[in-house]
């Protein structure tokens, strides 16, 4: 048994540029940890034929000029289309769909000369906290307190239990409310949200679009700069993509943060906190004075209405967008019986496509939109919007440079748990991390400790917008003083 | 709020989402749990506030207005799950 798949991307690009490692090795090690893993349910849709010559692509490639990526295996969430590749979504109203073209995102990560180890497993049009809303079924995390089988989070749940369990060196993510920086908390690895425009929507099955945007999940800060660096840039095909050059987000990796000004929301110390997520903050705020930053008290005093916010808006663009799912031009298609006609055609695909928490966001987003309703919900929650943006435009403003929070206000729980009669206990998960899309900001989980069980617990840092090298570079500072180093035992 | 069962009939077919009838209380009772939720932002001064529109403060990216791609009917009928002489098809749609 080799540990290939365990070495993280700057390990095995300075290997492969060295020449002491391929990427043909490198990818046949994470197929084989892929094969063993299927307890995982991780990877829903394996590509080895696709991996294996992208490997031998990449290894012709191979040199000191060659980009960072290249040669370095990756798992993609379902949510992207990938070209000639089922892409679902993991829905079943996209059973079959195989898109004629590439999203923007994986293709730049091909070009760079990534390999594609195969799909990753999330919640159905990303819309969970728990990887349960999957029509492929839950996908566990690798880490166990005891006989429970655990959720790796959602709605990326199949990246994180993947890089976690060391399938593949690092995954793409989207996060419309938090689906990146949950798993990667739930898991214990790192994973960043970037500013709303950084990473092209093109391609990418949408959920909500002023929300969601792509980012990497990967073993530690130094592989999301890298990892990022080749998923971000500017795109014609998607109209709110930002026209800025893309930094060197490696290069901003100091550790130095003297000077730094970091917040502590006060909002965000909620009624009910478990009291090791409160000392994990505590501690983490200790690690980045002790790094030479200046630590604040800060008010964002509108955070109590994110959620409820955000519970308009984005069931209000996944209504609009999700309408698209016709049963006409991709996808499942109801059987119809005699004397139907077009509106049962619809409806009858609509019911047996979409599961439950999708079908239940569509409506709830269908409610807030209609004639009457409009103004008193969608409207209301856009102005929020508004208010929620200012809260931290104010405290930017006042010189702070990034904002320390708890990245989830608890542990993983066990599958199954969370799912009671009301939907809205496992819309709390998002607490901490939906502000951040609301305001269209960058965000990153980086893992800092383990609760009394040994589980992973991670902590937040929220940046300035454009600002993703600082804010990675305050992520490395806090990572290199948590030293976290557990790795889940292997039970799969 | 609560909601009955007739909005919830009302809100799956505007939806376009088949609901049996048995299945509707149990809607019905979701709906008020959401929307419970969502009152908390009537507790909001939201006066003289403008509704967000865009997160990023820059304009729409626009391009010419020309034709950028086309003339690929095969790739785009490729999903249709009835797709017949370069068309959709569907069940008929008027009499």
């Amino acid at each position: 048994m080799s540990d290939l798949s365990k070495l993280t991307i700057a390990a095995a690009r300075d290997a492969m540029r060295k020449g002491e490692l391929t990427s043909v090795e490198l990818t046949d090690a994470c197929l084989s940890e892929i094969e063993g893993a299927s307890a995982l349910n991780a990877f829903v849709h394996n590509t080895p034929e696709i991996a294996r010559e992208q490997a031998k692509a990449a290894d012709a490639r191979r040199g000191a000029d060659a980009p960072d990526m290249n040669g370095v295996p990756v798992g993609i969430k379902d949510l992207f289309c990938t070209k000639g590749v089922p892409s679902q979504a993991a829905s079943g109203i996209l059973e079959g769909f195989r898109p004629e073209y590439e999203s923007t995102v994986s293709g730049k990560l091909f070009d760079a000369g990534a390999v594609m180890l195969g799909k990753l497993n999330m919640d159905e049009f990303a819309m969970g906290s728990s990887n349960e809303t999957s029509v492929y079924g839950d996908a566990i995390n690798p880490w166990k307190n005891d006989d429970r089988a655990l959720t790796p989070g959602g709605s990326s749940g199949g990246s994180a239990a993947a890089v976690a369990a060391d399938l593949c060196l690092g995954a793409t993510g989207t996060d419309t409310g938090g689906s990146i920086r949950q798993p990667a908390a739930f898991t214990g690895i790192t994973g960043i949200k970037p500013t709303y425009g950084r990473c092209s929507r093109w391609g990418v099955v949408a959920f909500a679009s002023s929300l969601d945007q792509a980012g990497p999940m990967t073993k530690d800060v130094r592989d999301a700069a890298i990892m990022l660096e080749a998923m971000c840039g500017f795109d014609a095909k998607d109209s709110t993509s930002a026209n800025l050059a893309v930094p060197n987000f490696e290069a901003a990796l100091t550790g130095d943060i003297r000077g730094k000004k970091i917040g502590i929301p006060k909002e965000y110390r909620m009624e009910g906190m478990p009291a090791e997520i409160e000392q994990l903050w505590a501690d983490g705020q200790a690690m980045l004075k002790d790094a030479g930053a200046e630590v604040v008290d800060i008010s964002l005093p509108h955070t109590k209405y994110a959620l409820p916010a955000y519970y308009v808006i984005a069931p209000a663009e996944a209504s609009s967008n999700l309408a698209r799912y016709d049963g006409v031009r991709f996808g499942h298609r109801a059987t119809l019986d005699a004397g139907d006609g077009i509106t049962e055609m619809y409806e009858k695909t609509r019911a047996e496509g979409f599961g439950a928490e999708v079908q239940r966001r569509v409506m709830v987003g269908t409610y807030v939109l209609s004639a009457g309703f409009y103004d008193a919900y969608f409207n209301r929650a856009r102005k929020v919007r508004t208010l929620i943006k200012q809260d931290f435009e104010n405290v930017f403003n006042a010189g702070v440079d990034a904002i320390l929070t708890p990245a989830t206000p608890s542990a993983a729980f066990g599958l199954g748990e969370a799912k009671s009669a009301d939907p809205v206990q496992m819309y709390l998960n998002d607490v901490f991390t939906v502000t951040v899309n609301l305001a269209g900001l960058p965000g990153i989980a980086v893992p800092a400790g383990t609760d009394g069980s040994g589980l992973p617990l991670g902590l937040q840092l929220i940046g300035r917008p454009w600002e993703e090298g600082d804010l990675l570079n305050s992520a490395y500072a806090l990572e290199r003083a948590a030293g976290f180093v557990a790795k889940p035992t292997k039970w799969w | 709020m609560s909601i009955d069962i007739d909005t919830a009939r009302k809100v799956a077919k505007l939806a376009r989402i088949k609901v049996e009838d048995d299945a509707l209380p149990a809607l019905a009772t979701e709906f008020s749990n959401i929307l419970g939720f969502i009152e908390q932002l009537n507790e909001v001064d939201v006066e003289g506030v403008e509704p967000m529109t865009s997160v990023t403060p820059q304009r729409l990216y626009r391009r010419e207005d020309v034709v950028a791609d086309g003339n690929q009917p095969k790739s785009v009928l490729k999903n249709a799950p009835d797709a017949r002489e370069g068309f959709f098809a569907v069940p008929k749609v008027v009499e």
